[in-house]
This record gives structure tokens, sequence and C-alpha cells, in this order.
């Protein structure tokens, strides 16, 4: 074995060669090697032998390469900064759910525009990773698409991290999520919560069934098998959708709620957009996804009370404004978990949605932060903060009743 | 002093006379035994972490565990869709890498010869994101008639059962991108070989009347028969840690089955860590950080097969 083909063995083979060929044992040095044979070659054994002082040098030479990695590492600092006179600067951390990325880099960039000193960043870790960091005090907020939990103490333990403040926990991104469908001659599609459960746990496997049938009249549906698509990735949009379901229609639906899709055999598919371009490739497919990206696919519309309801920004701010508040998971009186009203027959609300929250506290280290995150917040639940979602990423602004039960708890945080 | 230095080697002599003044060679020398030692540092670092991260799902209660299933029930379906994904990528990507080979050390014309093998090499280039692209809009949906006629004539079969994917991304489909994205290790490692096949066998055999297949297959097959294996193992190593690739194409499922052509595929344990990971915390963590661990055991396994055939050969 000779040139690349050696180069090819070394690099892609166990470094453990070292041992043996790399450093070359039979190598050729010395009597059979003239000029500067034995310079090439080190591993002479008196050469190689590691005495003390050759051991301090390579120590040295480790020491040097591992400052050299964990400078590179070397963790972020803490914000600081006072405020200057109305203008805000200093700078925040957050981190959280990756259903708020999109909503969270808009806000951001126009925050910071407004306050030119003021630096905030957001790492879409996820949600529960968001609300681990905020626990232990690594970012001054979380984004989160469920509510702190009483699970393993989580409240009491995000409780402690605010010291002598206050949770807050407030509703900043409310997004539809839409029943979007591929089918071939089917420009409309009519569904009961039922009928959606059984297409979902792969009860109704033809397009032609009579329980679809019942819900569109005069529709011609073709004999196409069904294909339901799901996120093969562990997400908000999928909690909240089987969340419905078996809030909805338990004797269908008896699966645990999770993030993490729950039927076999199922079509999978990464992310919003993967779900979006499965149903988009196949002909009777049917999927989940944020509204805002369904985009030129068919959106079905699912029945609520005696209606058929569409995925609209308003109808999905509605169900949010009518749910009662979970009481039993608001610590403070600046939290507002919501408890959503999925079996609501209310007119003009649309059932399936994801609630995004903001967690932060009402009180920080130091002033400069705590005005900071209430500057940022103010800003995000503000009418204008929730419009620039709305166009970047789709979602249904706050209603107006909803943004003044909130405004106190943002209000709270002391700068 | 002076005859042994005659004897073995000038060495000590260089030494004796450059005395102390050889800093660079002694500086090139600790430096480079220190990247050495760091790398073994680096990969048993890595074991260990692999090792006290996944310790607490290997110690926990099944029913704490994603999904309430044992570890083992977890890992195990992801394990055979890896080998299963990788097997398919082999199997496929051999005889075509071999070909390349073959026509690029021996029937290509001579001024083909550097284009054609850089351009084999830059196949390797391409970021495995964009493979996965690739994949999903373009080799999945022209698959899927290609499928349905499988599902319809070669139904009886397991791998062809059916039915058959309407979106085109299954596992046959992943498979045939692993193929591609390992097609330049496999031939590039056969092509080395090939051309260094003895010149005076393949002359001998010329002119004994032997076609030009007949001499490849009596001369450089037998010649570079470990290397196309040890190739192969060098590629099914490749193909078992791809992630984004996969990522992307495979529909899964978290069944076992050897149905290809199905929406309902096994996941694989690169692809399955950076679909949970984002949303995962706590325990969830441990779990796949333990799948992990598995992979990196029968990467290592593959590593060291490949190592046992290559020196095996070199003794020969």
């Amino acid at each position: 074995m000779k040139g690349p083909l050696r180069a090819f063995y070394i690099f892609f083979t166990f470094p453990t060669q070292a041992g043996n060929k790399l450093f070359g044992a039979p190598c050729e040095c010395g009597g059979k090697l003239a000029g500067p044979g034995p310079l090439l070659c080190p591993n002479d054994e008196k050469e190689f032998e590691l005495s003390p002082s050759r051991w301090l040098a390579i120590l040295a030479s480790l020491a040097v390469l591992a400052i050299g990695v964990s400078a590179c590492g070397s963790s972020s600092d803490d914000s600081s900064g006072s405020a200057a006179a109305g203008d805000l600067s200093g700078q925040i951390a957050g981190a959280g759910s990756t259903a708020q990325e999109a909503a969270q880099e808009a806000w951001i960039a126009e925050f910071e525009n407004a306050n030119s000193g003021a630096t905030v960043s957001y790492d879409a870790v996820g949600s529960g990773g968001g609300r681990e960091q905020f626990i232990a005090g690594g970012v001054a907020y979380a984004g989160s698409d469920a509510a702190l939990s009483t699970e393993e103490g989580e409240l009491e333990k995000a409780a402690k991290r605010c010291g002598s403040g206050k949770l807050v926990e407030v509703p900043a991104y409310i997004s539809p999520i839409a029943v979007i469908y591929n089918l071939e001659g089917v420009e409309s599609l009519q569904l009961d919560p039922e009928t959606l459960a059984k297409i979902f746990n792969q009860e109704i496997t033809a397009w032609d069934d009579p329980a679809i049938a019942k819900d569109n009249p005069g529709t011609e549906l073709p004999d196409t098998r069904i294909t339901p698509v799901n996120r093969s990735d562990e997400s908000g949009t999928t909690q909240n959708f089987t969340e419905y379901l078996s809030e909805v229609v338990p004797s269908i639906w008896k699966y645990e709620v999770s993030g993490d899709w729950p039927v076999k055999g199922g079509e999978a598919a990464q992310g919003t957009s993967g779900v979006v371009e499965a149903v988009t490739a196949g002909d009777g497919a049917i999927g989940y996804a944020d509204a805002s990206q369904a985009g030129e696919l068919g959106v079905a519309t699912i029945k609520v009370g005696k209606e058929y309801a569409e995925p609209t920004p308003a109808a999905a701010a509605k169900i949010v404004e009518e749910s009662p508040e979970a009481k039993d998971l608001a610590k403070s009186p600046y939290m507002f978990p919501f408890e959503l009203d999925r079996k609501t027959e209310s007119q003009g609300t649309y059932p399936i949605v994801l609630v995004s929250y903001l967690i932060g506290c009402t009180k920080y280290g130091s002033a400069g932060e705590g005005e900071l995150v209430k500057g940022y917040f103010e800003y995000a639940v503000s009418s204008e903060g929730q419009e620039i979602a709305a166009e970047n990423a789709g979602s249904a602004p706050l209603s107006a009743g909803l943004a003044k039960k909130i405004a106190p708890a943002v209000e709270a945080i002391e700068g | 002093m002076e005859a042994h230095a005659d004897t073995t080697t000038n060495a000590g002599q260089l030494i004796a006379a450059g005395g102390r003044r050889r800093w660079g060679d002694r500086i090139f020398s600790n430096v480079s035994v220190a990247a050495a030692l760091a790398i073994l540092a680096l990969l048993a670092g890595v074991a260990a972490f692999l090792l006290i991260q996944a310790a607490p799902a290997v110690t926990a209660a099944s029913s704490e565990l994603p999904g309430g299933k044992s570890l083992i029930d977890y890992i195990a379906p992801l394990a055979f869709g890896t080998v299963l994904a990788a097997t398919i990528a082999v199997v496929l990507a051999v005889p075509l890498a071999v070909a390349v080979a073959l026509f690029i050390s021996h029937i290509a014309p001579r001024r083909l010869l550097l284009p054609l093998g850089y351009m084999v090499d830059l196949l390797a280039a391409i970021p495995s994101i964009v493979y996965g692209l690739w994949g999903i809009f373009v080799l999945g949906p022209a698959a899927v008639g290609p499928m349905e006629w499988l599902e319809q004539k070669l139904g009886f079969l397991p791998f062809f059962e059916g039915p058959a994917s309407v979106t085109g991304r299954t596992m046959l489909v992943a498979g045939l991108v692993l193929t591609v994205m390992i097609l330049p290790i496999v031939s590039a490692v056969a092509r080395e070989v090939f051309s260094q096949a003895p010149r005076k066998l393949q002359e001998g055999a010329l002119a004994l009347g032997a076609t030009r297949w007949e001499m490849i297959r009596m001369t450089v097959l037998p010649f570079g028969k470990s290397s196309i294996i040890s190739g192969a193992m060098l590629g099914l190593g490749r193909a078992l840690g791809e992630t984004m690739a996969v990522t992307i194409i495979l529909s899964v499922s978290g069944i076992v089955t050897f149905n290809l052509i199905s929406q309902a595929n096994p996941s694989t344990i690169a692809a399955n860590i950076a679909l949970d990971f984002p949303e995962s915390t706590g325990l969830a963590i441990n779990t796949l950080i333990a799948s992990g661990l598995v992979l990196f055991a029968i990467t290592l396994v593959t590593n060291l097969i490949a190592r046992a055939i290559i020196s095996r050969q070199n003794i020969q």
C-alpha cells in the first residue's frame, strides 16, 4: 500500500496506527539510508525515549492546545451597563421554543434598531431546554410552548430562580395549526374531530370513506389512499395537535399527549417545512402545520360546534381569550398560563392552536438587566410587536382584550 | 562509541555534533508527539463522555425513558435502521465503485483520466445537506413511479412489499443517496490499487490471448480484492454515521421492517439524535447519548474489521 491510499488508510482508520507503522518501526534508518536519513527518522530508540524533560515539553504542548480549545468555549458575559436616558443598553440572552424563533428574530431586530445600545440574543434550543436554562440562571428569559408545570418541581425551582422577585409568564406567540391536504380535484374539505382523529390514527385509509363523505356533501371524493404526514422531530406543533385530539375525541385518540408523534406507520417529515413538502409531494397526503406555512395547499376546515372553522389568526386569538387560566400553575399574579378550551363550541374560534409564552422575573440581579427584559417584553406583546411577528412568522396577534389583561405583568418587571 | 554509531545509525553522531543547537528538531518532534497524544486523549475523552452521559439512561427504570420502553427496545430499531440503510448503500455502491475504478484505471482514454478522477472525488466534496435536499426534491419524487412498479412486479419479496410511498421518502431512496455519498471513497481506494496491479501480469495475460475483461478478471481484480473490501468498510463507516441526508429524506416511524418502499421506515441512530435532541431534556438526552454510544461501538467494530482485512493483506 502506497501513496494516497496509505494516506487514506491512515486518515480513516484508527489512530492507534501511531504505535506501529506511522512512526515506522521498520524505518529504514542509519545504515541503509545516507545523508539526512536519521533526521527524518526520529524514532530511533534513543531519541524516542521519553525523558522527564521531554515529557514536560509534551505536556506543555498539550497544555497550549488545551488552552487554545478552552479559550474558544469561554462563557458569555452577564448583562451589564446602565440605561442611558431613554435609550436602553446592555445585553440579555434568552432561549427556548423553536416555534417562536422567527418571531423572536423579528422582535430582536426591531428592538435593537430602536435601542442602539441594546443586544438581545435568542437561542432556539427548544422549549424544555429554554425553561431549564432559565431556571439554572443561564438566560434572562425563556420562550416556551408550554407553561411552567408542576412536574419535577419546575414551578418551585423557577420561583426560586427569581429570588425576591416574582415569576412573569405571558402568552406572546399564538399560532393556529392548519390541517393541510393534497388531493387532486378536491378544492375544499370539511372534517369533524372524530374523522380527523381516525385519519391520523390510520383507521380511515381511503379518501372516499363514508365518514369523510358525510362531512363533505356534494364533493366528489376519489378512492386515493390516505397518507397521513406527521412531524418526525419532537415539536410543540405535534404536542398541541395531539392535545386537541385527545381532549376532544378521547374515545378515538387514546395516545398519551407528547411532542413526539405517537402513531407508527405514517409518513414522517422533519420540521414544518418538511411536512409541507411531503404533503405537497404526495397525492392523497394530509398533515398539520403552522397555518402561515400552508402556502398553496388545501386547508381543511374543522368542525367546532355546528360550524366548520377556518384557521384564521382572529379565530386563534379568540380561543385564547375565551379560555380559562390554569390557576394551579400561576405562582404569582403575573403569570397567565392558559388552559385552552379546545372543546369549545363557541362560533368564530379555531381550537387547534399553539400558544407560546415568554417567561421572566420581576426582579433581576441588576436594574439594567431588568429594564432591558421589561423593554423587550413590552415590545414583544405590544400591538406593533405582534404585527411584526404576524408578518414574519405568520402568528396570530394577541387580541386587544388579552393584551390589556397581561399588560400589568410586563409592567411589574423592575427596571 | 564510533563503531557503534557506524553499525547502527549516525543519528547519535549528528546529535553529538549538533548538540543542543538543534532546537527545530526537538520542537517539531515534541509538537508532533503532543498532537498524536492529543488525538488519543480526544478519543478517550469522547468515549468517556459517552459512557458517563449514557449511564443515567442505562440505570434508569424503563418507565422514565422516552416512550416508556426499555433502553434496548428504544435503541434496537434505530440500530437496525442504521445498519439497514448502510447495508443498502454498500451493496449498491461497491459494484458501481469497482466499475468506475476499473474504467478510470484501465479503460478510459488517457486524457480523460485526470478529469474523471477529479469528478469522482468532487462527489465527496458535496455537503451532505445538499445530498439530502436533492434526495427530497429530486430523487424521492422521481422514485415514486419505479417504487410502485417494484411493488407490483416484485411485491412477493419482503423488501418491496409496499404499499409504495406516494412521496418517495423511503429507506430505498435514503439508501440510494447514501450510495452516491460513499461512492467516491470506495472507488478512490479501489482505483489506487487497481492502477498498481503488476503490469507484467497484465501484459502476460494479454499476450496469452486474454481479452481485456479476462485480463482484468484474472490479474487486476484478485490483486485488488482486499482493497475493495477495505474500501467497502470505509464506505460502510461513512454510511453508518451519515446524519443530515437521512434526517431530511427518511420518513421515520420507529418500527422494524425490511420493507424498503413504504412510508413507514425505521429511523437511524444519527438521524434520531438530530431529530429529537432540540426538544429533549434530562433523561431523554441521556438516552440519545446512549444510542450514540451504540453507534460509536458499531463504527468502531467496522473500522477494526477493515483494519484487520488490510493488515492481513499487507502480511501476504
